[in-house]
C-alpha cells in the first residue's frame, strides 16, 4: 500500500463544483481517496494551484504518420534533443517529438491522458507500439472511419444498424476508442485524385454525400452507446469560405445523449474561415460561436494556431495536397486501402502572413466568444496549429487582454479589419482554464466515470501541481508568470506516484491504453458477415485473421465495455 | 498440424497468406509461398549452440558464458557499433536502440547499403505514397524501376499489382499497363507493355526528361537521353498521364546506381508532378521482411530511421558520417554487434576486414559469411517460426508474425534484454 498526502492545494476540479479551495488530497494505491494514515507521504502545495491530470483531447502524437513526420524531418529532430539522464531516454524533436520527448515534455505540463486524433485502422498496431512508448500518458486511438467502404455501404443502404455493427467490430479488432471522420468522404475520393467541396458532394463510385456519412455515424455512435460522440474534422479544411460548409454540418446535429455531446467538432478554427480567396480570408468565428451557443449538443475544441515553424499532420490527404501547393516545400502521403488517407507537410506561420495573422485570431477568438468553457477546449490540433508546449502561451493569451493587445501590435496591422479579436475584452479565469484543459475533455469523451479529470474519491490519482498562486497573481497582468507556471508543474502526479517535478522527470512511467468494446447481439456479429467477410478476402492486402490488434499491444488495456442498443 | 494464415519472414512483402506444415519442431511443407519462401521454411539448417572462436578452431560455449562475454566487449569499447535489425522482431530492435543508448554506441540498420539513399531523398523532399491494396484495388499503370520483382519479391506482382485483382478493375490484368525500366532485359521486363532499357548511370537524366515531358516542356527533349529515344520518352510520358491511379516503384537499380539519393529526389519529384495532373504514389521496394520495421522502431524512439550516434549524449545523426559502412573505413569502431543481417556478405571488403579485426559479435540463427569475421556467435529462434514479435511491410502496415512452434532456442528478444541487464549492471544504473 501507498499513500500520498498533498496539503494545502489552491484546488479547482470543475466536476466535483471546486472551485478554488484549500484543501488536502488524499492517495491511496494510485486512486483518491477520503484520507490517508499518518504515515503517508506528504507534500506541501504551499497554495499553489492544484488541478486533476491534463487531457488532451485531440493530439496527433503516435502512429504511421506522426513518425513519418519525424522520418522525413532530421531538421525537426535537430530542433529539440535532450540526452540521456537518470531514467529519460534520449529525446529529439521539436514539432513531431519522439514518443518520450512527448511525453516528458506534456508530463512536465501535468498532462497524464492524452487521445491521438487519428489512427488508421490497417495501421492500429503501430500506434499501440507507441502508445507502450509514451509511458506518463494514458492514451487513447480515435480510430478512422471517413473511407470506410462497409461504412459507406451501409450509409448508401440507409442502414445505420449495419454502420454500428461495423464500427463495433472494428473498435474492438484494433483497440480503438472512438469514432472519427476526417474529411468524410474525401478522403475515399483522394484515393483517384479528387476531393468533395461540401457536405453535400457525391463521393465518387459510392452513391453517397459526407452529410449522410456524419448523420449516420452519429446516430450508430448513441446506437452502441460509445462513451465519446463522433469526433468530427469537418470537410473543406482550411478553404477560405469554409464556415459555411461547418453551419451546414451543424445544422445536422440532433441532440441524442444528455450527458455530453452528441458531436465533437475538432481544430474549429481551421474551419470558420469567410472569404473566397487567400486574399479576403476572414474571421467567421462570430458566426461559428453563435451556432455553437445556440446547441448545447456541440463540443469544440480550437485548434489553435501560433507562430513558428510546425509540421502539419492529418489523414486529410487531399488537403495536404492542397498545403503543398502553396508552401512548395516537402509533402508525403499515405493513402490507406478501403479506409483513409493521411498527408504531412511541415509549415512557418509567420506574424507578415495576413493569412496566419486572421488564422492566430479565430482560434482565440472561438475559445472567448463560445460562452460555456465547457463547450469549447483548448488545443492546437497539435502538432498542426503548433506544438503542444505552445498551450501554456495560449492560456496566457486567453487570460490575458493585455497580452493579446501586445501580441496584436506585432502582427499585420489590416488582421483587426479581417478579424474581430481586437473589440473581445473577455479574459478568461483560472477555473475557466481548468475547465478548458481537463474537465471538459474528461466530459466530452466520457471517461469521467472510469476517474478521470476529476479529485473526487475513486479518481484516478492524477494530479497536477503548478507553481501559481492563484491569490497573489493577476493573470491580466501577469501573464509571463502564467506561462511560466503552467509551462512547468512543481508536481505531476500520475496513478499516485509523482513522475514529473520541476521540468524532471523522475520514473519511467508505465501508462494504460483506454479503449472500447461495444457488446452487439449475435446477427450484428461481423466476424462471419458474407459481405464484410469479402472485403478482406478480395480487396483488403491483410488477411482478416492477421488483422486484429492482439491483446498483448495493450499491456496494461482498459477496457469500456458498453451494450449496443440493437 | 497446417498453420493458415501464416506470415512469411522473408522479404519487404511480408505475404501473410501462406499454409505451413508442422512437424513437431520442423516444418515440412509451404503452400502459397514463393521459393524464396519455402526456402526459408523449409531449408533452416541452425547453429546448434553459441560459439567462441579459440585460437583458429571454434570450440561451443554456453549462452551464459556468451551474453556475459558480450557484454563485457561493449562495456569495454570505446566506439561500439550495433548493427543489423532488419532480420528481427520490431520488440528486439527496440531493446538494441535502448542498449546502444545506455552504450553511447552507434547503431545502425541495413538501410544503410540499401534504400539509406531513399530515406535521404524523402527528408529532402518528402514522400507520396500508400498502402499496397490502394495499388491492387485502384492502380492502371504499374511503373518498376531498377527492380526486377520477378525474382525478388516474387508474389509482389501477384497479390499487389499487375496480377492481383482489384475492386475498381475490371479485368485487372488487361486493364493495367506496366512499364519497366532497368539496364538489362530482366525477367520482369519480359512482361512489360513497354521496356524502356536505359544505359547504366542514366537514370537521372531520363527522369528529368519524364519531368520535363509532363511540365510540357516536350521541346527540349533531345533525340536520345541516356540510350532512351526521344520517341519511347514521349510514349512513356503519354502512357503515364493516362493513369487513373499510377503506382512507381523503385529498388536498388535506382538508389545504389550513380546519383544515389537523388536519382530518388527526381522520382519523387516526377511523382509530385504527375500528381498535378492525377494521381500517383511511389515506394521502396523494400528487402529484409523487417527492414521497414527497423527504421519505424528507430525513428520513434530516436528520431532519425537509421545511421545514429549516442556517442555525445543525445542522438546525432549524420549519413556518410554516421553510416555504418563510413565508420568502419575510417577504422573507427573498436567492437561490433551484429543481429539478425549478415554485414560480411554485403559489406565493401575494407569494412569487412575492420570487423575480423576488431571483436564482432553476431546474434543470429545460422551461420553465414559474418560467422567468419566474428569472436563469438549466439543462436536464436528465427522470427516468423520459432519466435513471434511485429514486423513492418514494406508500406508500413504492421504484421505480428506467428511462432508456428516452441522450439529450443532463445528468441533476439531474450538474448537482448538479458544483454541490457549486464550492461546495466555493469554501468551501475
Amino acid at each position: 500500500m501507498s499513500e500520498l498526502l498533498v496539503r494545502n492545494a489552491y484546488v479547482i476540479d470543475p466536476l466535483s463544483g471546486i472551485k478554488g479551495d484549500i484543501m488536502d488530497i488524499a492517495i491511496r494505491d494510485g486512486k483518491i481517496v477520503e484520507e490517508v494514515g499518518r504515515n503517508a507521504e506528504v507534500i506541501d502545495a504551499d497554495h499553489c494551484l492544484t488541478l486533476p491530470g491534463g487531457i488532451d483531447s485531440h493530439s496527433h502524437v503516435c502512429g504511421t504518420k506522426v513518425n513519418f513526420g519525424r522520418y522525413m524531418s532530421p531538421e525537426d529532430m535537430r530542433a529539440g534533443r535532450t540526452a540521456r539522464k537518470g531514467v529519460m531516454h534520449v529525446t529529439s524533436g521539436y514539432s513531431v517529438p519522439t514518443t518520450f520527448g512527448n511525453s516528458y515534455r506534456y508530463s512536465t505540463m501535468g498532462y497524464t491522458t492524452v487521445l491521438e486524433g487519428a489512427m488508421a485502422p490497417l495501421e492500429a498496431r503501430h500506434t499501440h507500439e507507441e502508445f507502450t512508448a509514451t509511458p506518463h500518458q494514458d492514451m487513447l486511438a480515435n480510430t478512422l472511419f471517413d473511407g470506410n467502404w462497409s461504412i459507406m455501404e451501409a450509409v448508401r443502404d440507409r442502414d445505420v444498424n449495419r454502420a454500428a455493427a461495423v464500427v463495433a467490430w472494428t473498435l474492438s479488432a484494433v483497440k480503438g476508442f472512438a469514432i472519427k471522420l476526417t474529411n468524410p468522404g474525401g478522403t475515399e475520393a483522394w484515393g483517384f485524385g479528387e476531393d468533395v467541396h461540401s457536405i453535400r458532394d457525391q463521393v465518387p463510385h459510392f452513391g453517397v454525400t459526407p452529410g449522410e456519412m456524419i448523420e449516420t455515424m452519429i446516430r450508430a455512435n448513441e446506437i452502441l452507446n460509445l462513451p465519446h460522440s463522433v469526433h468530427l474534422h469537418c470537410n473543406c479544411l482550411g478553404v477560405p469560405g469554409n464556415y459555411q460548409t461547418t453551419l451546414d454540418t451543424i445544422d445536422l446535429v440532433p441532440d441524442l445523449n444528455a450527458k455530453r455531446q452528441s458531436l465533437y467538432l475538432t481544430h474549429l478554427q481551421f474551419h470558420s474561415y469567410g472569404g473566397s480567396t487567400w486574399r479576403d480570408i476572414s474571421s467567421k468565428s462570430e458566426d461559428i460561436a453563435r451556432a455553437v451557443n445556440n446547441k448545447s449538443q456541440l463540443a469544440i475544441d480550437m485548434g489553435q494556431i501560433m507562430f513558428g515553424r510546425t509540421t502539419t499532420m492529418t489523414a486529410d490527404g487531399p488537403m495536404e495536397f492542397k498545403l503543398y501547393m502553396l508552401h512548395h516545400n516537402k509533402w508525403s502521403n499515405h493513402d490507406v486501402e478501403l479506409e483513409t488517407g493521411s498527408g504531412i507537410i511541415p509549415v512557418y506561420y509567420s506574424r507578415k502572413s495576413l493569412v496566419n495573422c486572421v488564422m492566430w485570431a479565430i482560434g482565440l477568438e472561438l475559445a472567448l466568444l463560445v460562452k460555456d468553457p465547457w463547450q469549447c477546449m483548448l488545443s492546437t490540433d497539435n502538432p498542426n496549429g503548433a506544438p503542444f508546449v505552445k498551450y501554456p502561451e495560449i492560456i496566457a493569451l486567453l487570460m490575458s487582454r493585455r497580452f493579446r493587445e501586445r501580441e496584436m501590435a506585432l502582427l499585420d496591422p489590416r488582421t483587426g479589419h479581417y478579424a474581430p479579436l481586437p473589440a473581445i475584452d473577455r479574459e478568461l479565469d483560472w477555473y475557466e482554464i481548468a475547465v478548458m484543459t481537463r474537465a471538459a475533455q474528461a466530459k466530452a469523451l466520457g471517461i469521467s466515470g472510469i476517474g478521470k479529470g476529476h479529485l473526487a474519491p475513486g479518481a484516478e490519482a492524477d494530479v497536477a501541481i503548478y507553481p501559481l498562486k492563484p491569490g497573489l497573481l493577476d493573470p491580466s497582468t501577469d501573464y509571463q508568470q502564467v506561462m511560466a507556471g503552467f509551462g512547468k508543474t512543481r508536481y505531476t502526479i500520475k496513478r499516485g506516484r509523482v513522475v514529473a517535478r520541476d521540468g524532471d522527470i523522475i520514473v519511467e512511467g508505465a501508462n494504460s491504453t483506454i479503449w472500447t468494446k461495444a457488446n452487439v447481439p449475435p446477427e450484428y456479429n461481423l466476424s462471419a458477415d458474407p459481405e464484410f467477410v469479402k472485403k478482406f478476402e478480395q480487396y483488403y492486402t491483410v488477411r482478416m485473421s492477421n488483422y486484429p490488434v492482439q491483446d498483448l499491444y495493450l499491456p496494461r488495456g482498459v477496457r469500456i465495455t458498453t451494450e449496443a442498443a440493437l | 498440424m497446417k498453420i493458415e494464415d501464416v506470415v512469411c519472414p522473408f522479404c519487404g512483402c511480408l505475404c501473410d497468406d501462406l499454409v505451413v506444415e508442422v512437424e513437431g519442431t520442423r516444418v515440412v511443407s509451404v503452400e502459397n509461398g514463393c521459393t524464396l519462401a519455402s526456402e526459408k521454411f523449409m531449408g533452416d539448417h541452425r547453429l546448434k549452440s553459441p560459439i567462441r572462436r579459440a585460437g583458429k578452431r571454434w570450440e561451443e560455449t554456453s549462452y551464459n558464458e556468451a551474453i556475459r562475454e558480450t557484454a563485457e566487449i561493449l562495456c569495454d569499447a570505446d566506439r561500439p557499433l550495433l548493427y543489423g535489425w532488419s532480420g528481427t522482431h520490431g520488440e528486439a530492435q527496440s531493446i538494441g536502440i535502448h542498449l546502444a543508448e545506455l552504450l553511447g554506441a552507434l547503431v545502425d540498420n541495413t538501410s544503410t547499403v540499401c534504400h539509406g539513399p531513399s530515406i535521404m531523398a524523402i527528408q529532402e523532399v518528402g514522400h507520396p505514397g500508400c498502402t499496397l491494396g490502394q495499388v491492387k484495388n485502384r492502380a492502371d499503370v504499374i511503373v518498376y524501376w531498377g527492380t526486377n520483382p520477378i525474382d525478388a519479391h516474387p508474389r509482389h506482382m501477384s497479390r499487389y499489382t499487375t496480377f492481383a485483382d482489384g475492386f475498381f478493375l475490371k479485368e485487372a490484368f488487361r486493364d493495367r499497363k506496366v512499364i519497366v525500366v532497368d539496364v538489362r532485359k530482366t525477367e520482369s521486363a519480359n512482361i512489360a507493355d513497354e521496356f524502356v532499357k536505359i544505359q547504366p548511370g542514366g537514370d537521372y537524366a531520363v527522369l528529368s526528361a519524364l519531368r520535363a515531358i509532363v511540365m510540357g516542356k516536350r521541346g527540349i527533349i533531345p533525340l536520345s537521353v541516356s540510350g532512351v529515344s526521344r520517341e519511347q520518352l514521349f510514349r512513356v510520358a503519354a502512357l503515364l498521364l493516362s493513369a487513373k491511379f499510377g503506382a512507381i516503384f523503385f529498388g536498388l537499380g535506382l538508389t545504389m546506381s550513380p546519383g544515389k539519393y537523388k536519382n530518388i529526389r527526381n522520382a519523387i519529384e516526377l511523382t509530385e508532378e504527375l500528381n498535378r495532373h492525377t494521381k500517383y504514389t511511389i515506394s521502396p521496394m523494400r528487402g529484409h521482411w523487417n527492414v521497414y520495421g527497423s527504421n519505424e522502431v528507430f525513428t520513434w524512439i530516436s528520431g532519425y530511421p537509421y545511421a545514429v550516434d549516442f556517442a555525445r549524449g543525445i542522438a546525432f545523426y549524420n549519413p556518410g558520417e554516421t553510416t555504418s559502412v563510413d565508420v568502419l573505413r575510417r577504422k573507427e569502431c573498436d567492437a561490433c554487434l551484429v543481429v539478425a543481417s549478415d554485414p560480411g556478405a554485403h559489406f565493401p571488403k575494407a569494412c569487412a576486414e575492420h570487423l575480423a579485426q576488431i571483436p564482432t559479435i553476431q546474434i543470429d540463427p545460422h551461420t553465414n559469411a559474418t560467422t567468419h569475421l566474428s569472436r563469438i556467435q549466439i543462436p536464436v529462434a528465427v522470427t516468423g517460426i520459432d519466435a513471434e514479435g511485429t514486423a513492418y511491410r514494406m508500406d508500413g502496415v504492421p504484421i505480428r508474425t506467428r511462432m508456428l512452434f516452441k522450439g529450443n532456442y532463445p528468441s533476439d528478444t531474450e538474448i537482448l534484454e538479458r544483454l541490457y541487464a549486464l550492461v546495466k549492471e555493469a554501468k551501475g544504473l
